[in-house]
């Protein structure tokens, strides 16, 4: 039940947020300064998401496989590989390392 | 976005959440992070509210990422309401890509569309796979995400100002990692951008201002040379 009520309050508020971003009106985004902000905070997002997912386990920093499997994503977005190609680097370079026991 | 919704379907069945559970998620809040963000706070045995909170501050970045593409797409009221459960990282960098009003409403609904079936669809396949997996982690599926984010904010870091909000958002969201609840520190590392803007905007002031000095000096060294042509 209690996760049943954690499904429906994430469904109801995530999508609330997106439809909050559609509903603005457009003159809030005629000031320079506002359009700068939203154009960065996804940078910012996306940047913090990417680090915790790699470097985090819990509430612990730690360095395992997945940096590795990070790295190997980047080399790929440098080589302008395809985006499902940068994210198959990652998964296997990943699995590649802990097979090795990294 | 098709592995990490295979990525997903594994992690939530493997963290407790029955199947339709996995799959309602999927179809209701679509969107990845906040979804990998729920099922992880659930599975640790967070209370549900917190999770949910977590989930939702995740999900927060759409709307800024609706911002853009209410601007872009220049959608009939009417049409809001439906697009709005496609508005994500993944459509929002297609979409933003495009040269023309035109080409970003196709690549906004080809994209959505695509994606929402897809991430569904693994979602189901890796929910059932996920007993035939064993130890997920041993396929490496939890570098799927990272690396999904990364895909997506490589494009975005084209000047110096984008590269400093990314690596101040990284110092901030591993920094504040250890001592704030879950999903807080990514609330945290969005602070970076509007700190790099105000930066930027000091930085800039100040160059205006001693620009403003130099023309003064400039304005003084012509009249003291006036003034020594006076005394000859």
């Amino acid at each position: 039940m209690n996760i049943w009520i954690a499904v429906a309050v994430t469904a109801l508020g995530c999508y609330a947020v997106k439809l909050a971003g559609l509903l603005v009106p457009a003159g809030a985004l005629e000031r320079p300064l506002v359009k700068r902000l939203a154009a960065l905070l996804p940078v910012a997002l996306l940047a913090a998401l990417t680090a915790q997912q790699t470097f985090a386990d819990g509430h612990a920093l730690v360095l395992d496989a997945r940096a590795a499997g990070l790295a190997a994503a980047a080399v790929a977005l440098v080589l302008r590989a395809p985006f499902l190609l940068v994210v198959a680097a990652a998964v296997l370079v990943t699995a590649g390392v802990r097979a090795m026991g990294g | 976005m098709g592995l990490s919704g295979f990525a997903f379907g594994v992690t939530s069945a493997g963290g407790g959440l029955t199947l339709p559970q996995t799959c309602v998620l999927s179809l209701l809040v679509f969107t990845g992070a906040s979804q990998f963000a729920l099922v992880g706070a659930l599975a640790a045995g967070g209370n549900p509210f917190t999770a949910a909170a977590g989930a939702f501050f995740l999900g927060v970045r759409n709307a800024f990422y609706g911002l853009r593409l209410s601007q872009v797409l220049a959608l009939p009221r009417g049409i809001r309401p439906l697009a709005a459960q496609w508005v994500i990282d993944e459509t929002t960098a297609v979409t933003l890509a495009q040269p023309t009003r035109r080409s970003a409403r196709i690549g906004f609904t080809v994209t959505g569309l695509s994606l929402y079936v897809l991430w569904n669809l693994t979602t189901f396949l890796g929910a059932l796979g996920a007993k035939a997996l064993g130890d997920t982690d041993a396929w490496g599926l939890d570098a799927a995400g990272p690396a999904v984010f990364l895909a997506l904010l490589a494009p975005m870091l084209k000047t110096t100002t984008e590269r400093a909000v990314a690596a101040l958002a990284v110092l901030l969201g591993l920094g504040l990692l250890p001592v704030l609840p879950a999903g807080v520190p990514v609330l945290a590392a969005a602070l970076a951008a509007p700190a790099v803007l105000y930066l930027e905007g000091r930085r800039r002031a100040d160059r205006a201002q001693s620009d403003a000095d130099d023309v003064r000096e400039d304005a003084h060294g012509d009249m003291r040379g006036d003034a020594r042509e006076e005394d000859r």
